[in-house]
Parts: structure tokens; sequence; C-alpha cells
């Protein structure tokens, strides 16, 4: 019964990974199957309908709302400029006249008779949906969108803010348990993907966003720096819209946490390439993680390696512990324990033994480990 | 004061069944119970959980189903299912431990309904429009009325960025004046509001306002989205009639909703009876308890994400979801909402603001981790306390009586200037708390899900206690719709467990001043026990499952058990898994405002009902 394990954060040198890119109302789709695009290609365009204003012509006339039709310069469906006059009484002096102008441009959308006001609707606002990753469109969802395939190096990370940008991949921690200090951050990181180590400062934070980092990734942060950056205190994990100018990626969680050495080695190796980042993240029902993608060649990926479905935990798997006293120590599954444990607080769960470099051991409820996958 | 009394849902006649299977899709975890007919008595006998397959990769809900009734029938050593067919009915084939008579099941996934709700005058139809979408299940995005405060174009713009399930659209009493409920409409036309689900369906719109304005609603609306029209649910000011309207959302929500989320329409199919959003089941049966035995109610199911709270008071039912107050995915909202110091102040022992801070962020990113030591279970416990306090707050606001009604006074009702729409939540008219959520139905002291509510509630005078033991309130709900006395045989026989009796006097003294003296009676040979209960002071008289106890409390002079200062008060008392506690720490409960006089007084509290284990490092501020 229940869960034998939670599944973790995909770190892995090469995966194929698939996104659909989708407009949030029908448009164009810009773009064939089959072909090879930028991080930065427009794959589909849509026009978003214009803000709409109310203006009450009855009340601003003094007429009753069923007359409204008499007194309408501009007709429902016409077009008008701002300042246009949509509809103005007929005294006998002239003096005593009122005319309704309009607020915007746009068009009259609709006119009421029973509640006396006319609906004005801005002209549309065209939106771009950009293919965000280097890769190839594998499937075109008519006036929706498309599929993206893209072979790559992909690294998720727990938590996030800011959405989805590119740039180049650039370390600015000689190892994962490092703090990023703010003189590691140069004028050079302009628009770049930097990589720090256990922990990232207040302090360090202003002096990226003053250079313009495109994005920062780290092991962990502060919440109250976080707060200080958002400007509120952050309530449930939804996150991705936040309009803050830099995208920031933790690995491991808040605190002072190592970088998980894997992750520290992969984006190492990587340094110099360009990598497509998002901060989104959601950790409700239909999951959505953070994420570093290094596209190893924007052509098809020859085999779907997939993320494979994974029957279990098993002994020797390397795990992450996620929750106190051992937060953050990474180590290796050494034994399962089928029965289950009392723990300190008396429940009783099912429980896993974790071997550690040093060549301690200790006893974790499962729940409270995370398997770092990916090959 | 009329009330808005509702028929609680459309309820065939008992079909005979003597072997049930029934899920409830929640958005993570799908989770199976059988219920079976022994002698005269259904019983709960087996269950299973599998991950909610409604998301990616699978997109499938069935195969969520599927996996948890294969788990039922691994246990339980009966045959339900053929592939992808369950059997129907028991004894099919002549083989007494194959098949079921009947599947049925409650759905939460995909984040359950979501609803907008549009009323005219935000404090008369807009809150009865919330409470007929909160009580049909929904959780309800935003309340949108003529006076809201807000500009029209901002009302425009929040409808169209809104993605909701559903539109629930009233305004106005019957006869009444036309012109601003069909204003709502217009606003509502010119969003084009797009459904969550789906992008090729009309969004369903349920107008239940003034009848005289159906066919300007239905000429404005008609071509723009799938338009019901139904009773008004405001028909006078004094009356509110909310069934119609709510069984019309019970339809939409199959009909469109569910038929839009991957692999309903199969599990629709299997279903002998419709699916019911989560929280409207669990509704059910909490209406069914408060008829059965006569009392009021208040029940709360606190998950991952969200607060639920239900109340019965004299009949009259009323739920609230409190959307971001939740011991996981919303943990941290908690803390943004009710703020470090009333976090603190449950937590007995010293922890400093940004290990706290942190501790909480992390479990808000990886919700499904456990406390494995002591000071992470008390800190996660001082969480839940708040979730709940705010929830009912919440609750209490919403459940009011109708607003904006004339009401008859008498002479005596000069002197008590009463507003329309008071709380309907009394307090001390509260008969039984029903808890429910992982934390309080798994807490590792049954005890401590008694004092998480008693410190949240404050409930005064004498009030029964007890928590739903594995979360079957859902299933329970809705069998009920098809077979009632299975769904109450299994409610009280493997559903409810009785915690006990908290008696509180109300009222405030200093530490050590004498509350009230009290007398218990017991059955059978139990000697009698008597003595004085102090201010500041917990007692836990040991009161088990099953047996219960006359208590006689003659409060001091200045303390009220509900019948008045200084008045003895004589009542039964259920006993429970936790017991009989009498509670002198007051009401209001003041916690000491000096820090180490608080830690001193919880700690002392703490040992004297056995709370935690002793002898353990109480929190070690790391």
């Amino acid at each position: 019964m229940g869960h034998a394990y939670t599944p973790g954060l995909t770190v892995t040198e090469r995966t194929t990974v698939r996104k659909r890119r989708l407009l949030p109302i029908p448009g164009t789709v810009m773009v064939k199957q089959g072909d090879l695009l930028k991080a930065d290609s427009v794959v589909a365009q849509a026009e978003l309908p214009g803000k709409v204003h109310s203006i009450n012509v009855a009340n601003l006339l003094g007429i009753a709302p069923d007359e409204i039709h008499d007194y309408l310069i501009t007709k429902e469906g016409e077009p008008v400029r701002k300042d246009d006059v949509i509809a103005e009484n007929k005294p006998f002096i002239q003096f005593l006249k009122t005319a309704v102008r309009s607020p915007i441009q746009g068009t009259v959308e609709t006119v009421s008779a029973i509640t006396g006001q006319v609906l004005l609707r801005e002209p549309p606002r065209r939106l771009e949906l950009l293919a965000y990753i280097d890769g190839t469109a594998v499937e075109v969802h008519p006036q929706q969108g498309i599929t993206i395939e893209t072979s790559c190096t992909l690294v998720q990370g727990i938590f996030g803010v800011g959405g989805e940008t590119w740039g180049e991949i650039q370390m600015a921690a000689a190892s994962p348990d490092e703090t990023l200090a703010a003189d590691r951050l140069t004028t050079g990181m302009k628009g770049k993907i930097v990589v720090g180590g256990s922990f990232l400062g207040a302090d360090t934070l202003a002096r990226a966003r003053e250079i313009g980092v495109a994005a920062l990734i780290v092991g962990g942060i502060h919440d109250k720096d976080l707060r200080a950056l958002l400007g509120y205190d952050l309530g449930v994990a939804i996150t991705g819209t936040e309009k803050i100018g830099i995208t920031i990626i933790l690995t491991e969680g808040f605190g002072t946490i190592p970088m998980a050495a894997k992750t520290f080695a992969l984006l190492s190796k990587h340094q110099g390439q360009k990598a497509s980042v998002s901060g989104a993240t959601q950790i409700r029902a239909g999951v959505i993680r953070p994420e570093i993608i290094i596209t190893v060649d924007g052509t098809r990926a020859i085999q779907d390696t997939g993320v494979a479905e994974r029957g279990g935990i098993r002994v020797g798997d390397q795990v992450r512990i996620i929750r106190d006293p051992l937060f953050g120590r990474i180590g290796q599954v050494a034994a399962l324990p089928a029965d289950l444990r009392q723990i300190e607080t008396e429940s009783h769960v099912r429980v896993l033994e974790v071997g550690f470099p040093d060549k301690t051991r200790a006893v974790i409820p499962r729940a409270n480990v995370e398997l770092i996958e990916g090959q | 004061m009329s009330a808005a009394v509702q028929v609680p849902h459309k309820k065939t006649a008992d079909l005979p069944l003597s072997v049930i299977i029934a899920t409830d899709c929640g958005s993570t975890t799908t989770k199976a119970v059988l219920i079976e007919k022994q002698g005269d008595t259904f019983r709960q006998t087996f269950r299973g959980e599998a991950p909610t397959t409604v998301e990616a990769p699978f997109e499938d809900v069935t195969r969520g189903v599927l996996n948890a009734i294969a788990e039922v029938e691994e246990l339980s050593g009966r045959k339900i299912l053929d592939g992808e067919k369950i059997i129907t009915p028991a004894g099919a084939g002549g083989h007494s431990k194959t098949g079921v008579d009947i599947y049925v099941s409650t759905s939460s996934a995909g984040g359950g309904l979501q609803m907008m709700v549009a009323g005219v005058v935000q404090s008369m139809t807009g809150e009865s429009a919330q409470r007929c979408a909160l009580g049909a299940g929904a959780i309800v995005m935003d309340v949108l009325a003529s006076n809201d405060g807000r500009l029209p174009h901002e009302k425009i713009e929040r409808i169209r960025s809104l993605r909701p399930d559903m539109i629930l659209l009233s305004g106005g009493t019957d006869g009444g004046t036309v012109t601003h409920v069909v204003e709502m409409a217009e606003y509502i036309s010119a969003a084009e509001p797009r459904p969550r689900l789906g992008m090729t369906y009309s969004l369903p719109l349920i107008y239940a306002g003034n009848t005289n304005a159906r066919d300007q609603v239905t000429a404005i609306l008609g071509q723009k989205t799938a338009l019901v029209v139904t009773d008004n649910i405001r028909p006078t000011l004094e009356r509110e009639n909310l069934s119609p309207a709510r069984n019309k959302i019970h339809d939409l929500f199959l009909e469109h909703v569910m038929a839009q989320a991957p692999g309903y329409k199969k599990l629709i199919s299997w279903a002998g009876a419709p699916i019911v959003p989560t929280p409207a089941a669990v509704g059910f049966i909490m209406e069914a308890l408060a008829k059965r035995d006569k009392i009021n109610l208040i029940g709360v199911d606190i998950g991952g994400a969200t607060t639920d709270v239900f109340s019965v008071y004299d009949g009259v039912f009323n739920r609230t979801v409190s959307a971001n107050l939740g011991m996981s995915y919303s943990i941290s909202n908690v803390l943004a909402e009710a703020g470090l110091a009333n976090i603190m102040r449950w937590v007995p022992f010293d922890v400093d603001e940004q290990t706290l801070r942190n501790r909480i962020k992390n479990k808000m990113i990886r919700p499904t981790t456990i406390p494995q030591t002591l000071d992470e279970l008390q800190i996660e416990q001082a969480i839940a306390r708040e979730a709940l306090r705010l929830a009912l707050i919440h609750h209490k606001s919403l459940a009011t009586g109708l607003k904006g009604v004339q009401q008859a006074r008498t002479i005596s009702d000069i002197f008590e200037q009463k507003t329309s729409g008071d709380s309907l939540i009394d307090m001390l008219k509260l008969d039984l708390i029903v808890g429910s959520g992982g934390i309080l139905s798994h807490a590792p002291r049954r005890i401590q899900s008694m004092l998480m509510m008693v410190d949240a509630y404050e409930p005064p005078g004498f009030t029964t206690l007890s928590v739903d033991s594995i979360f079957m309130m859902p299933h329970l709900g809705v069998l009920s719709t098809v077979n009632e006395k299975a769904a109450t045989d299994v409610f009280i026989h493997d559903c409810l467990v009785y915690l006990g009796t908290c008696v509180a006097p109300i009222g405030q003294g200093k530490d050590g001043e004498k509350c009230a003296e009290y007398q218990i009676t017991f059955e059978r040979d139990r000697q009698p026990e008597s003595g004085t209960l102090m201010f500041g002071e917990l007692r836990l008289i040991s009161l088990g499952a099953g047996e219960r106890a006359r208590v006689t409390m003659k409060p001091a002079k200045q303390v009220d058990l509900g019948e008045g200062k200084g008045t003895t008060v004589t009542r039964e008392a259920r006993g429970g898994a936790a017991g009989l506690m009498l509670d002198g720490r007051g009401r209001p409960l003041q916690l000491p405002v000096d820090a180490r006089a608080r830690v001193a007084a919880l700690t002392r509290w703490h040992n004297s009902v056995g709370l935690y284990p002793q002898g353990k490092a109480m929190g070690n501020g790391r």
C-alpha cells in the first residue's frame, strides 16, 4: 500500500524531450512538420481580442435605455477612433448638447437597449508563441501549435521563479558546496545562464539583476530573500509568470544546500553551450518542475528514450534525503526493509536504509527520499 | 429570517446490494474500498490505492481506478475485474467470490470542479450563488457582482483571464428589475470566456436569476455558451432556493466537464450512479449524519492543498472551501495568512524564524514528505491548528442567514440590535466535530487530533469530537445516493472514530483559580470521580470508545457552561479513543504572551494529556 518511492528529478546527459507549444486561443501555426527550429523561432500566432470598455450612454445622455438607438452616431460593428462622438442628444438649445466620445480606438461591439450601455473593443493584440528550445517540429496541432522534439541534456530543478529564457551556460562556482558570492559575477555574464553552488544570497541576486544575467542555477536560497525578490510571500508553488527580469532555479531547496555533485558536474561539462531554461514550477497534480535543456544537436532524435517507467526503488539507487534532520544529503540505498517501522514521531511507516560516502548509515522514511534519476 | 433549506441530493430508493466497490479519484491518489454485507450489516472490508492517472503520460483516469481495484482484488481474493471491465453482479457465474453489485465513484481529479459565479448585489445574490456552487462541491474562483467595486473593463478582463469549468449567473428576485443581471450577462458575453478543459466546446453557463430576464439572457449568451436556464436561486429576498441550480451543476459537471477530462467517458459508463464531485459527496454524508442523530455538526477535511469545512445547523447545510489552506501544497500560504507569530504560539520550543520559514517552504516544494522527528511533527501540528482556525473563520463568514432581509422585531430586540445575515455557526450549540484529512486521521496519537481541533476551534461547553479513520466519507457519500443503509452502516462501524468529549467552561481567570467543580458518574461498576478544575489546567479522564458518562459541572460564579454564569450543568458525555477532556484554559483561550511562559504552559498541557512521547528531545531548533 502506498508509494514505494517519490519520483525524483531527472538529471541526465542524454534524453529526448518533447514539448507541446500551444496557444491559449486558436490561431495560426507558422511552421510545418519536420521544420528545424531555434529557440526564438515563432511557431504560432494568435490575435488576442482587445480590451473591452463599457460606456453607459443612456445615463450620460439622460435618456431611457430603450431610446439609445435614436441617439447613436456610430452603429454596432462600426470602427471608432479615440474621441470620436459615438452618441449625442439633440436639444433645442445647442448649449445643452451632450456628446459621448469614445475613450479608445476600436470598434463598437454591442449596444444594449436594456441596460443602455455601449461596449467598445480595442483592436486585437498579436500574440507570438516561440519555440523556446532548439529542435524539430514533430507534430502540428492545427490552430493550436506544435510539438517540438529535441535530443538534449536535461536537468530538472526542484523549484524556480521567472519564465522561459535561453543563453550560454557559465559556471561561477568552483565546487557544488561553494556559496555563490557576488564578486564571482562579472559584466561578461550578461544574458548568460550562470551556475552557482550551494547558496544564493540577496547581495549576489541584486548583482546578477544589475548585470542582466538571464538565469541563475543554485542549490538553495533563503525564503526571506525570495520574499524580498517577489515582494510577497509565495503561498503556493505555482510560478513562471513573475516579472522579475531574471529566472532562478533551485536544484535542492530552501536553505544552504550543496548542489548534487552529478548536477554540478553535468552543467560544468556543458559550460559555454546554449541552454533553454524555465523557472515555471507547479507542484500540484500535473507537476511541472523548472528545467535546463541543453540541445545536443538541432536535428530530430533518433531514438526516443523517453522517461522510463520505474517499478520502484532498488538497492544501490542514488537518493537525496528531502526532509530534516538529514535534509540535502545524498547517499545510496543500502536496504529496503519490507515491514513498517516506528519512527521518532511514533508513526509506523515504510523506511529504507541509506549509506553515505562517509560509511555511515541512516534509517529514513521512504516518503523522505527522492531518486536521482537519469543515466 | 428564512434559511437555505436544501434537498441534499437526488435520491432513489435503496437498491438491493450486497457487494459494492467505490472509488474516489483524487488529485494525486485514487482510493478504492470494498464494502460487503455481513449478516444484516454492511462493512468496509478491504481497500487499495494507486496514483491517479488523469495527467500525462497516462491521461486516462480509468488506469488508476483499475490499479486501485486490482489492489483490492489482491487483498480480498475477490475477482472484480475482467480485463478492463468490472464484473457485475456479485456471484456472477455462480462464484461467490466474483463480481460486485455496483461500482460508484467520486472525483476531484484535475483540480476538481472550478466555477465562477456572478450575481447582482455581492452580499445577496452574489453570496447565494457562491453558497450554491460551494454546496455543489465546486471551488469558487471568483464572485462577480454589479457592486463588487471593480470597473466594467476590470470585470471583463477577469472573466476572460479565468478559465472556469462552469459559470453560474444569478441576480435579481423574480419579477424585479432586469437591468443589472442583463448587464452582467453582457459583460460575460464580451469577455467570451473559455473553458479550462478542451478548446473546442462551449463553456457551460447556468442562469438562475430573475425569471423576467431569461429571454434577454438567452439572447445575449445563448450562442456563446452552453446555456442552461433553471429556477432563480433567490426568488424573493427572504428565500434562497439552491437545489435546482445545484442539481444542474451536478448534471453539467458530468455532461460537460467530466466528459472533457481524459478517460471519464469510460468511467461514467462503468459507474452505477452518477459520479459526484468529492466534496459534494462528503456533504451528503455530513447531512445524513446530522439528520440521523438530530445534531448540529461541523466537519472539516484538511487536505494538502485545500481545507473544506461543512456545517449542518438546525438542518441547514453549508460548505466552504478555503482553496489555499492546506498542509503540503498550500502550507506556505498558511504561514502567509496566519503570520509567523500565530504559528509559533503552538510550538512548544524555540525555533528561529529563518529555519522555520525554510522548513515550511521545503515542505511546500516536496509535499509528500512526512515529519521524521518529533519537533517536525510538532511544527506541522502547529500549522494545522492555524489552517483549521482560519478555515473556520472563513466558513463562519459565509454560513450566514440571508442578508438584506427585513426582520420582524419585538420590543425585546430593540436592545439587541442584530443585523440580518448573522453567522449560523454558534459554537455553543455545536454537538459534534468531525475531522478528516491526513494530519487529523493519521496523527500518531488520537489525542493529538483531538487537541489540534480543540485548540483551533475552542469549542465552549460540551462538544464531542471524532475523526474519519481512512477518509472514506466521499465513497460513503456517493454510496448514500443508491443505498443509504449501506453508507450509514459503514460510516458508523468503520469510518467514524469517536475521540471523546471536550468540556470547556466559558470565562477567564488567573492560573490556579477555581474554574469549576466536576462530578463524573460512569456506567456499570466504575467509581464516580469528582474534583476541581482550575484555570490554566487541562485534564484528560479515561473514557473509552462506546462508554458514556454523566458529567456535572458546577462553574465558579463568573464562569458559564452554556446555561448562564455560575449555573450548574449536567450532560452526558461520549467517550472515545482519547477520552473526556476537561479544558480549564478558558474561553476565549488565552496563551501566555511571553515566549518562555508560553513554552512552559504548552509543555505542561501536552504532558498532562500525554500528547507526545516524553523523554525525547523536544525540539532542537535546528
